[in-house]
């Protein structure tokens, strides 16, 4: 039934949406969404949609209460934002939180940042397998069984054989009776993707890059899962050797070594070789490094490993350079001479947290 | 939906016994519905046609996000109509049905009996509906976005009213216009010695001061303050048909409301107070007495922050009867020092159930604790003030003291709660601009809504808006003239 309210709901959900999505620039900054990802939604919190009124203000009114403690006993934390209080009516204000699904922010972060639809990669798409219970067999695992059917023929022969007694219904099924259930396994294309983080955690890429880091992957992760129905994501840290972790991992460890950047893109190189056809795959890896590697020969390495196994297998490879107090920041600009012209790399510098806004738009502005 | 038949023979004992007690209401029809319909109809206060808004939707979401997690439920509601309606949740026992049933007829008898309820109209579900009507046909012509912001605009407003409005009988055009009889200058003499008491030129001269001071009186707009700036605003701002429609209606149902909001106490004091006796005297049944005094003591209860205006209702009901029952009033009661004494009082005086009628036929909230709060009530029910420290973050409280507890009690519900503002000046500069004054009773407004405010104000006068008001003791002059605000202290 459609009720007269859903109008109003409806309406207010708007409104609710247009407030996330105008202040969505805030929200890409701040990283604030990270901890509050579910399955399929994020919550979101935003201020009331308060209508303002001239109104006394709590915190200079207080009001009365009831109930033991003497003076000086605290009754309840100072809201950050002014609680309406009083007498009577205190019911307290709160912070709404607004259950936005993924794929919704996405749409808005696709708008507002105004990115390009990605096409996958041409004939490579992958098929994905669904099973589905279509039938009934007789023969299959236990757990399969068909418990109803089973007993039915169960009754039926003991019926027929005269060994049923309706005063004593015992039905013991033998093998012949039971049946069991089965599937057929439907195969539907699906495009697919690989996502590789690859991270500098030398020691001196401190906290608040690792958290631009985080704050612009969850972006390209909310960005891509929209774009995609099956995304695999890998990530890999290195400082003068390359590991491959999970996600827990790669953005809380922090080494104390030097640089080699080359060891992480031939470790993705063997990553992508042994596990992840990339004619199957369409693949996105992301860099993040302060841009202070070994030497020039490391750099060299480095360019050579892109330009022979990478680029040529991927869909886009993305280097953010974030700034940090003792980085030289020379990497972006030797990429930027060794490979002009490469239309599948992204180079975006992120000083600090406002950057991320333009530089989520560099990565994922080239629609790959 | 009508009542099933068990509910029916409930329904009907249970008004026999509301008759019995000398409860006095208009015809009462209950509905039983489902939550879900229940949580619609109290998102729209009550009615169930109401124009269309989104800040219905929120409340409607705030409901039911409350029932699905479990932390509340609306257990009854009934409106002040006549016949007044009231609803049932289906999924309820029938134990707390009769409960609500019980309580119903005491907020109807209240309803009809409370003499600030005494102006509202009674029709206001035919009234809702047809703003609902009026606001849905502006809707078509001027499109969803534009009216519905409107309304929020209005509805900012909609605390700035005149509760005492209803009230008011104006004749005329009031005793303060008229124009003084030059006689009145005249002082009282013997008619030889008047031109002696009375000289020409002074009297000329008092009635050219008289004169002046008129003229000045005449310029000032309004001539007195206005408390109800929502009238002055329909009247005086330059508004469209349609715009001064949904003002309109939005003024009309804040007056409809506003009785509810003066004797909230009282109104759901002398609901539980009923429900309370009729239960316990008349309805229980053995096996019901478990689930009902655990629904009872969860209506009644008291947590620190808060004041819950069931349980400081149906208390000082309770206190009022007691006292009038004992005599415990008047001047010998009020000048015996001797706690002993006072204490063990009883004149067997058996006025009890007298006075509480008479209570609730006279009282708002406000004359309510101011007349019947006492120094022993305050104690008994552990009143407090509580006060926000800056250095702790945290609200404490700060005074137990008798007096100290009903001077913020009754700041807190004078003029509902709501600041005094009036419209000082509708040409404040002599450039049309809208000079309101806050009438500052020792707390502060919250700035930060005030200047949304005022850009809402804003959008209906078209000139630049002030507000005088005091923040952290400095006078304070707030304006907005369109595009920037501006503060500045006031000498």
């Amino acid at each position: 039934m459609i009720k007269r309210i859903d109008k109003d709901i409806s309406r207010f959900q708007k409104i609710v949406r247009g407030k996330v999505k105008k202040n969505l620039k805030k929200y890409i900054t701040r990283g604030e969404l990270i901890g509050k990802k579910g399955k399929d939604f994020v919550s979101i919190p935003i201020d009331q949609v308060n209508i303002p009124r001239f109104r006394f203000s709590s915190k200079k009114s207080g009001g009365v209460g009831q109930g033991e403690g003497s003076v000086g006993t605290p009754i309840g934390k100072g809201d950050s934002q002014d609680g309406a209080g009083g007498a009577g009516d205190a019911a307290g204000k709160h912070i709404l939180e607004v259950d936005v699904p993924l794929d919704e922010l996405a749409a808005m972060l696709g708008e507002e940042l105004e990115l390009p639809n990605i096409e996958p990669k041409g004939q490579k798409n992958i098929s994905s397998k669904k099973d589905k219970y279509t039938g009934i067999s007789d023969s299959g695992p236990e757990s399969l069984k068909h418990f109803k059917r089973t007993y039915k023929r169960a009754l039926k022969r003991q019926i027929m054989a005269q060994a049923y007694n309706q005063k004593n219904p015992i039905i013991i099924p033998i093998k012949e009776d039971k049946r069991y259930r089965t599937w057929r396994t439907t195969i539907q294309p699906e495009s697919i993707a690989l996502i590789i983080y690859m991270m500098d955690v030398s020691g001196s890429m401190g906290d608040e890059q690792k958290e631009i880091v985080r704050t612009q992957s969850f972006w390209v992760d909310t960005w891509l899962n929209h774009q995609y129905e099956n995304i695999e994501t890998r990530y890999v840290i290195h400082d003068a050797i390359a590991r491959e972790v999970d996600r827990d991992t790669f953005y809380h460890t922090r080494e104390s070594g030097g640089t080699i950047i080359s060891s992480a893109y031939k470790l993705t190189a063997k990553i992508i070789e042994e596990r992840y056809n990339p004619s199957e795959w369409n693949i996105y890896l992301f860099h993040f490094s302060d841009g202070d590697n070994w030497g020039e020969i490391d750099t060299d390495e480095c360019v050579n490993v892109l330009q022979e196994k990478l680029l040529p297998n991927i869909n886009l490879f993305c280097y953010g350079q974030v700034e940090s107090p003792y980085g030289s920041g020379q990497f972006i600009r030797d990429l930027e001479d060794h490979l002009t012209d490469e239309e599948k790399m992204v180079l975006s510098e992120i000083p600090d947290k406002e950057s991320i806004y333009k530089s989520i738009k560099e990565f994922l502005g080239k629609g790959k | 939906m009508d009542l099933p038949l068990e509910l029916e023979k409930h329904r009907e004992k249970i008004m026999g016994y509301a008759l019995d007690f000398n409860l006095d209401f208009y015809d009462t029809i209950f509905e039983i519905v489902e939550f879900d319909q229940l949580n619609e109809i109290a998102s729209y206060g009550g009615f169930p046609t109401r124009y269309p808004h989104w800040r219905f939707g929120m409340e409607y979401e705030e409901l039911s996000k409350g029932y699905e997690y479990g932390l509340q439920k609306i257990y009854e509601l009934v409106i002040n109509t006549d016949p007044c309606y009231a609803y049932l949740m289906k999924s309820n026992k029938i134990v707390d049905q009769k409960l609500v049933m019980a309580h119903v007829y005491g907020h109807c008898d209240f309803f009809k009996n409370n003499l600030w309820f005494s102006k509202t109209n009674r029709k206001m579900m035919d009234q809702m509906a047809n703003h609902a009507t009026v606001i849905r046909r502006h809707v078509e012509k001027y499109g969803p976005d534009v009216v519905e912001d409107f309304i929020e605009v209005c509805l900012s407003l909609e605390n700035l009213i005149d509760q005492h409005l209803p009230f008011i009988k104006r004749e005329g055009n009031g005793a303060d216009n008229q124009i003084e009889e030059p006689e009145s200058f005249r002082l009282k003499s013997k008619a030889y010695m008047d031109s002696f008491i009375n000289p020409k030129d002074a009297i000329e001269k008092q009635k050219q001061l008289a004169q002046e001071k008129r003229d000045v009186e005449k310029q000032k707009f309004p001539q007195q303050p206005e408390r109800d700036v929502l009238k002055f605003l329909i009247n005086n701002a330059p508004l469209e048909k349609w715009q001064a429609d949904i003002l309109s209606i939005v003024r009309d149902e804040a007056y409809y409301f506003c009785p509810q909001g003066q004797t909230k106490i009282m109104n759901e004091g002398w609901a539980s107070y009923w429900h309370s006796r009729m239960m316990t005297e008349k309805i229980l049944d053995d096996s019901e007495v478990i689930d009902y005094a655990d629904h009872h003591s969860g209506t009644v209860a008291t947590s620190p922050g808060q004041l819950n205006p069931y349980k400081l209702g149906i208390e000082l009901f309770r206190d009022i009867e007691d006292r009038w029952n004992k005599g415990k009033f008047g001047k010998d009661y009020d000048d015996c020092d001797n706690w002993e004494v006072k204490n063990k009082w009883n004149k067997d005086t058996g006025l009890g159930q007298k006075k509480i009628f008479e209570v609730r036929t006279l009282y708002n909230d406000l004359m309510f604790i101011d007349a019947f709060l006492t120094r022993e009530f305050c104690v008994e029910q552990n009143l407090f003030v509580y006060q926000y420290n800056d250095r702790s973050d945290f609200y404490e409280i700060s005074d137990r003291e008798f007096n100290g507890v009903k001077q913020k009690l009754l700041n807190s519900l004078t003029n509902f709660g709501q600041p005094f503002i009036y419209v000082q000046d509708g040409n404040y500069l002599n450039r049309g601009e809208l000079y309101l004054l806050h009438q500052h009773e020792g707390i502060d407004l919250q700035s930060n809504e005030a200047k949304d405010t005022l850009e809402n104000i804003f959008k209906i006068w078209n000139r630049p808006v002030h507000i005088e008001t005091f923040l952290d003791e400095a006078q304070m002059l707030f304006s907005f003239n369109g595009t920037e605000h501006s503060e500045i202290e006031l000498e």
